[in-house]
């Protein structure tokens, strides 16, 4: 029985594929789980696999084309399998009525390919989130959004085991509640400053701390009187001398070592995540109603590509040495220049930098992405006239700004994490300690 | 606790039944003198007598017919068929007399009567012989339906039939009859809807019944030795009614779930277990529910073939690794 090739949804915002290039030609033949062709889609360039063993027959989508999601590009016939005349060509992407409307009257232009397909069933709509049933009751218990994992079932399923690497199994997100419901709020025992637990010792990735009332307040009214995320600046200058020391120190070492070398923004990222270890109340995301405080720092890393902008995530920096950081931060930016970042590899970022240093930039503000709750915007080192012990002395300094979401973090809080980070950067033995 | 075969288990059933109550009788084609075309019934028409093990002509409607007068009458017929296939014959009185008397009568006229014999394929019996009734009887709203996969569930079932104040109807095995294992002796009553994990797992749940429990063990034996999966063995017992709790109940622990029978898919068993998991587990479900049944076909002689058109170890080893996601 023939399978049809549908052009799928290969980020959770795509709505239609531009045909890169077909690896296989009609008439080649193909295994499940085989590159069929490469797929540019809003974000990436994706390879669009094989869902069936067979010959592939039928390719509708030329080189180049833009096809929209559900359309069918191509048919796998069983081997020897006489499937019908090729179909007309799949329509044009966002032309006339949307991507559903076009998926039909592709299958009805084919008379043929509907036979050849048997009972294989076309996605009613390809951009949603498929999931098998315990796996959204789980995410939806874990508070994990489905549209950030990438499914590893028949046509990308989300399914239990790819939930068992993304939502905690340990018992704590479903414990925090429990507390919250069976102690008033004011009772409940706070380890930390700010009411926010440290990372716990429970193992789980994150904790899930109901909005008290002030907080709900907070948020509501803030977000009324400046927009979807009232934003607020926070600026502080850094000296770089001793970071640039050390980095020359590093660079040396690892030169003769033969390794890649550690640039600022590495040094930044690493600050910043160990900063947000001792500040968790900055490395938090906003979900409506609830705070989701991280007990691991991913680092969004602000990329700049030809038409735009994506954020690569440094996963568990916090827990990375700078070698690794310097890395696999290159290859990561290489890999979004070049368009080939899996959508995992973009989302799921705790906290994010930007960094315009380069450009000569000295101070900007950076949007929050949401939803992160803070973003740094880092801007460039220069030599500067700056009185130490009394005396005017020049300094590499650089000034960094961090955007913060007022419904998660007030002023003190951020400029408490803003002095960690100015501290460890200013004397990177800090982060140590 | 005794070793028996499974031909034994139900001859010890019929033996202690008989001679707890009087009006237990066994009516059938060669199951006085000739002890039983499988010998189920052996040494019964020595110790009971001709007016209680009773031997027929070759006329199923006819028996049949007479063993639901003698239940209206107030006896508690057992009536053995030589083989399922054979009763279809038969099926006018099962259907249309025994399961609705009950009903017709206003509550009044019980029939307590069993129907038992061979079920389903032996082995080269060909397409009308080698035929599983299971999914036909148990459509049908007034009767009950068990399939015993082993010797202690054997007599404890058919214990429970004889009892039970309903038709109910025991579905045997060719292939089971000379099967061993431990049953207990005396009063070992298996109550009739009741399900039971005969190897509890955590991955996957294969939910069988008579025959296909052993081709479930199996593939679960295989699938821990290869893959280090822990299948779940839920073998159903009986399949009207349908023990809703222990198919949920499993399903909610392993989230998946193959159904594996010895007839054809078509509106079979499986097809009644999958409706109720869907409706029952919908949210504990990570993958489609799949089935393995006898090939839509009827059953080739060709041995290879014949082969081939039955559930088989490899076929439940291959949905086990599709619903587990393992291809």
């Amino acid at each position: 029985m023939a399978t049809n090739v549908y052009m799928e949804a290969l980020s959770p915002t795509m709505e239609e594929g531009r045909v890169v290039k077909w690896h296989k030609r009609d008439g080649d033949p193909v295994k499940t789980g085989e590159t069929l062709a490469e797929v540019e889609t809003d974000k990436a360039v994706m390879d669009l696999v094989a869902r069936a063993d067979g010959v592939l027959r039928q390719v509708a989508a030329a080189e180049g084309q833009t096809v929209a999601v559900g359309s069918v590009v191509a048919v796998i016939a069983a081997p020897g399998e006489n499937v019908s005349a090729p179909s007309a060509p799949p329509p044009p992407a966002s032309t006339g009525g949307g991507k559903r409307d076009a998926g039909s009257e592709m299958r009805d232009a084919g008379g043929g390919m509907r036979e050849a397909a048997g009972v294989a069933v076309a996605p009613a709509d390809a951009t949603r989130v498929k999931a098998s049933p315990l796996a959204k009751r789980m995410a939806r218990e874990a508070g994990v959004d489905l549209k950030l994992l990438s499914g590893s079932g028949p046509g990308g399923r989300v399914v239990k085991r790819d939930l068992e690497g993304a939502a905690p199994r340990a018992p704590a997100p479903a414990v925090a509640p429990t507390v919250a419901e069976s102690h008033p709020a004011s009772q409940i025992p706070h380890p930390a400053p700010l009411g926010i637990p440290h990372p716990a010792s429970s193992g789980a990735p994150y904790e899930d701390v109901p909005l008290t009332q002030i907080r709900k307040t907070i948020a509501k009214r803030l977000a009324a009187s400046l927009g979807p995320i009232p934003h607020f600046f926070l600026t502080t200058e850094v000296d770089m001398e001793r970071a640039s020391e050390a980095r020359d120190a590093l660079n040396k070492q690892l030169g003769d070592q033969g390794a890649g070398k550690v640039s600022f923004n590495d040094i930044i990222i690493k600050a910043t995540a160990h900063a947000l270890t001792k500040h968790p109340a900055c490395n938090a995301w906003f979900q409506e109603d609830h705070i989701r405080y991280w007990h691991e720092v991913h680092i969004g890393m602000a990329v700049a590509v030809e038409d735009g902008l994506i954020t690569p995530v440094i996963r568990n920096a916090e827990s990375k040495s700078l070698a690794d950081i310097g890395r696999e931060a290159k290859e990561l930016a290489e890999r979004a220049r070049n368009r080939r970042l899996q959508p995992n590899e973009y989302t799921g970022a705790t906290f994010s930098v930007s960094n315009l240093g380069m450009f000569d930039i000295d101070q900007f503000t950076a949007v929050i992405n949401p939803p992160e709750a803070g973003i740094i915007a880092v801007g460039s080192i220069v030599q500067k006239p700056v009185v130490v012990d009394g005396q005017l002395t020049p300094r590499r300094r650089m000034r960094i700004t961090m955007s913060c979401d007022h419904r998660v973090i007030d002023g003190a809080t951020g400029a408490a994490f803003l002095r960690t980070l100015k501290q460890m950067l200013e004397n990177p033995l800090a982060m140590l300690l | 606790m005794a070793t028996l075969t499974y031909r034994d288990a139900l001859n010890q059933a019929l033996r202690e039944e008989m001679q707890r109550d009087h009006d237990v009788f066994l009516m059938g084609e060669e199951v006085g003198v000739y002890q039983g075309a499988y010998k189920v019934s052996r040494g019964l028409l020595e110790e009971f007598g001709p007016k209680r093990i009773v031997d027929t002509p070759i006329a199923e409607l006819g028996f049949a017919g007479i063993g639901v007068g003698a239940a209206m009458a107030g006896l508690r017929p057992v009536i053995e068929f030589m083989t399922w296939n054979f009763a279809v014959l038969a099926l006018d009185q099962i259907v249309n007399s025994a399961a609705k008397i009950l009903y017709e009568s206003g509550g009044q006229i019980p029939i307590p009567i069993v129907f038992r014999g061979p079920n389903g394929a032996a082995l080269q019996l060909a397409a009308q012989h080698s035929q599983a009734w299971d999914s036909w009887l148990s459509h049908i709203p007034g009767l009950k339906v068990v399939a015993p996969a082993t010797p202690a569930d054997a007599k404890g079932l058919l214990k429970s039939a004889i009892r039970d104040n309903n038709p109910v109807i025991v579905l045997e095995g060719e292939m089971l009859y000379n099967l061993k294992g431990e049953v207990p002796e005396g009063e070992h009553l298996v109550p009739i809807g009741r399900a039971d994990v005969k190897r509890p797992g955590r991955d996957v749940t294969f939910i069988c019944h008579s025959k296909t429990v052993s081709v479930a063990l199996k593939a679960a034996e295989q699938l821990a030795e290869r893959e280090g999966v822990s299948a779940e063995v839920l073998d159903l017992r009986s399949l009207r009614p349908l023990d809703e709790e222990a198919i949920v109940g499993s399903v909610a622990r392993t989230n998946r779930a193959v159904v594996i029978e010895e007839g054809w898919p078509h509106a079979g068993i499986g097809a009644q277990v999958v409706d109720i998991i869907q409706r029952e587990a919908f949210d504990q479900l990570d993958a489609p529910v799949l089935r393995v049944t006898q090939a839509d076909v009827p059953m080739p002689y060709n041995k290879q073939l014949e082969r081939l058109a039955k559930p088989s170890t490899d076929r439940v080893v291959a949905a086990a690794r599709r619903v587990l996601y393992l291809d």
